[in-house]
């Protein structure tokens, strides 16, 4: 079920995204994900929520251009998206990708000075994505000295600091407790607003998919696919008090009822290979 | 075999291949090094003559020694150390710095204190060895879980009775790496011991068959050490992987 | 807190000295004091320059090699995971052979004097150098590399800016203890069949029973190793800490 956000061209097209890992002798291959169809409009939240394994990271990877898909065609900005990645898009990994041994402020400096930018340019990009993931005070401490919070806002700044139009998160909030991820999917949707980049999401916990997207791609267990696409249909200007909304509660027992099958099979596919 | 151990078992045999055939082929002088190949025969030509049975006993013997004394008093040490924290910490520059120190430097010196005879040999491969026994015991006793020291005393056991029957059997797979660390290092220790000077033993054949160009004896000593001790080495090496894969959650 | 065990080590290593000095007596032994007036005499001692020079000379020599090479093949072999994972144990075997038993292949090959010592020095400090380079490169977090290529980073600037980086911690620890084992490696070497150098002194202090400059030369040779390991082990913690 591929889904469209509009009558302007779509940013990211997915057409029969398929991935098969071939099995290592004498293990048969295995189909990972797809056929996927998606089309991402510019600037909207995308949320992609599924049981564990169903291949949303590999998702991400392609469209990243990190991996080839075994079949299918991806293109981001009208280009196709083949083994590289393309110019304008950005990732926040789920494990803490900052460098220990750099301070926060070379963390985010990092890509900026790999471009080349003149150091003035560099110093006045860093400092205002300092300000904006509320890091200024730490801009000369380690990571090893912060929280797992703190540092995986640094990996968000040293993305956002190169202007993505196009940012891809893979569970990004998945090692902190539960009051630092509403905080943080918060920062994102401010993030999300101020930049005007199209976000793809992909995430575990299904009130942070309801509360945060546009719409929500619910995917099925090994080898996934799209089982619905859920529009959520909430204003731009949102935080996490849209909990209260009665139709939060609706969307996510929907999401949810998609997914509780789903899941047990996923739990039943793990069984038989041990 | 899997993949990667045929392809080291590969890569071996080819190097021992080319030294053979470079030596054959006279790029490498024979005066220099003999064959692979005569090596062996060399070697099977000293273990039947039995010329250096007393030598090769000697040795063992002295790495015995030195292995036995080193985990008696590495174990013993480690156990009374990891429960005193202050000593211990006292001690932490000594353990960081120990391997730097060149033993060796201390030959001389035990050799005026005890003589010629085989004591200098067992105190360098003891002084070498205990040092490991003592950090991987510390290590292992470190590891043991505090419920399993609570539950000691909801027995009533005493320090003693809570180190012989809880502590040390808890830390036993790390006292074995100790152990295997030992055996290395007592035969580093010893052999070199007796290479620099000694009346007898394998490292002092080896020094005398050098001094007398008696090149074939030399490089047939020198295969039996070598495969002596890598053969005890990865024994030691393959017995600690299982015995830490048992533990591992 | 660091500063004061240290002392008090000093001081129970010297306590004990003294003990076995009393225990042991003047036919073996000297004090404390005595020893430390030896070594500050020897020090002066222009005849004794030259012997430091050399040994210090055939070190040098031999810890670069050891880095070069060691650090060449662990490097070469960490990036490949099938060539890391067939060469470890090949490494991690000739780590714990007595190289002391390989020392007259090497003499034969170049004869006795300064290049013998220097590669004995060497292949003792090669092997930990490259174990420890090898397991650097391997054990970088694949994360580091996935952000690489989400940057869009050359082979050539992932490498400078992150693998180094990312590695140096682990190698550093190699080289500190590569460079122990080669100044061990020298000294074992002068020891045996060498015409100059400390190890060759001592050796020939043994065979005169000169008491005196045994225990001067072992002082002077545990201090400077001593010494140099732990500035080689601060600097180590230092780069542990960010990690």
């Amino acid at each position: 079920m591929s889904g469209s956000g509009g009558t302007a061209p779509a940013h990211v097209t997915l057409r029969g995204i398929t991935r098969v890992y071939p099995g290592q002798a004498p293990q048969p291959p295995v189909h990972a994900l797809g056929p996927i169809d998606l089309d991402l409009a510019q600037g909207e939240f995308f949320a992609v929520v599924g049981p564990s394994g169903c291949g949303k990271s590999t998702l991400l990877d392609v469209i990243a251009g990190l991996v080839v898909a075994s079949a299918g065609e991806a293109a981001f900005e009208g280009t196709p998206i083949a083994g590289s990645v393309p110019d304008g898009i950005g990732v926040v990994f789920q494990e803490d990708a900052s460098f220990p041994w750099l301070t926060v402020h070379d963390n985010i400096a990092f890509g900026l000075r790999e471009l080349g930018r003149p150091a003035d340019v560099v110093n006045a990009k860093v400092t205002y994505a300092l300000n904006f993931m509320g890091l200024a005070d730490f801009a000369h401490a380690y990571p090893a000295q912060l929280s797992g919070g703190m540092r995986q806002r640094v990996c968000i700044a040293r993305t956002l600091v190169l202007e993505p139009r196009l940012i891809l998160l893979d569970e990004p909030f998945g090692a902190l407790d539960q009051q630092t991820r509403l905080l943080m999917g918060d920062e994102l949707l401010r993030l999300w607003r101020e930049t005007g980049a199209t976000i793809l999401l992909i995430t575990h916990a299904l009130d942070e998919a309801t509360m945060l997207a546009d719409r929500v791609g619910v995917m099925s267990a090994r080898p996934g696919r799209f089982l619905e696409i859920v529009a959520t249909g909430w204003a731009r200007e949102r935080d996490s008090t849209i909990v209260s909304d009665p139709r939060f509660g609706q969307l996510t027992s929907r999401i949810w009822t998609l997914l509780r099958s789903e899941s047990l099979r996923a739990l039943g596919h793990a069984g038989a290979n041990r | 075999m899997s993949r990667v151990g045929l392809l080291r078992t590969a890569v071996i045999a080819g190097a021992i291949a080319s030294l053979e055939g470079l030596i054959r082929g006279g790029i490498v002088p024979r005066f220099t090094i003999i064959p692979p190949s005569e090596m062996v025969v060399a070697l099977v030509a000293i273990l039947r003559s039995g010329k250096f049975t007393i030598d090769i006993v000697t040795t063992l013997t002295n790495v015995a020694l030195a292995i036995v004394a080193a985990m008696i008093v590495g174990v013993a040490v480690g156990t009374a150390l990891q429960k005193a924290a202050a000593l211990r910490r006292i001690f932490d520059p000594l353990f960081a710095t120990y391997y730097a120190i060149p033993m060796y430097a201390f030959y001389p010196l035990l050799i005026v204190v005890f003589g010629l005879g085989d004591v200098p040999q067992i105190c360098i491969g003891f002084l070498l060895a205990v040092m490991a026994v003592i950090i991987n015991t510390l290590n292992g006793l470190d590891r043991v879980p505090r419920v399993l020291l609570k539950a000691a005393r909801m027995h009533r056991m005493g320090g003693l009775r809570t180190a012989l029957r809880i502590r040390l059997p808890y830390a036993a797979p790390y006292i074995f790496t100790g152990f295997k660390l030992a055996v290395a290092y007592s035969f580093i220790g010893v052999i070199g011991a007796e290479f620099i000077t000694s009346s007898r033993g394998i490292g002092y054949e080896i020094s005398f068959a050098y001094n007398n160009f008696d090149n074939r004896l030399m490089y047939g000593l020198i295969l039996f050490v070598l495969l002596l001790v890598m053969t005890v080495n990865m024994s030691l090496h393959v017995w600690e992987k299982r015995l830490m894969a048992r533990r591992r959650r | 807190m660091k500063i004061r065990d240290s002392v008090a080590l000093l001081i129970i290593v010297l306590a004990g000295w003294q003990l076995l000095y009393w225990a042991v007596g003047e036919i073996a032994f000297r004090s404390p004091a005595t020893t430390f007036v030896n070594a500050g005499t020897m020090l002066a001692d222009p005849r004794f320059l030259p012997h430091l020079r050399e040994t210090l000379l055939a070190f040098v020599e031999a810890f670069a090699i050891a880095l070069a090479v060691g650090l060449s093949i662990g490097v070469t072999l960490g990036a490949s995971r099938l060539a890391g994972e067939v060469a470890e144990p090949i490494l991690v075997a000739l780590y714990s052979i007595p190289k002391v038993t390989l020392y007259p292949i090497i003499l034969l090959v170049f004869g006795i004097g300064m290049p013998a010592k220097v590669a004995f020095g060497a292949i003792h400090g090669i092997v930990p150098i490259s174990i420890f380079a090898l397991n650097a490169i391997r054990n970088i977090n694949p994360i580091y590399l996935r952000t690489g290529q989400v940057l869009r980073l050359s082979p050539l600037s992932a490498a400078r800016r992150i693998l180094i980086p990312a590695a140096l911690p682990e190698i550093v620890t190699g080289i500190r203890v590569g460079f122990s084992l080669t100044l061990i490696g020298t000294l074992l070497g002068e020891m045996f069949g060498a015409q100059r150098g400390l190890g060759h002194l001592l050796m020939q202090a043994m065979t005169r029973h000169n008491m005196d400059s045994i225990m001067a030369l072992t002082l002077l040779l545990v201090a400077f190793a001593a010494v140099v390991n732990g500035l080689l082990l601060a600097l180590d913690h230092r780069l542990h800490r960010r990690v």
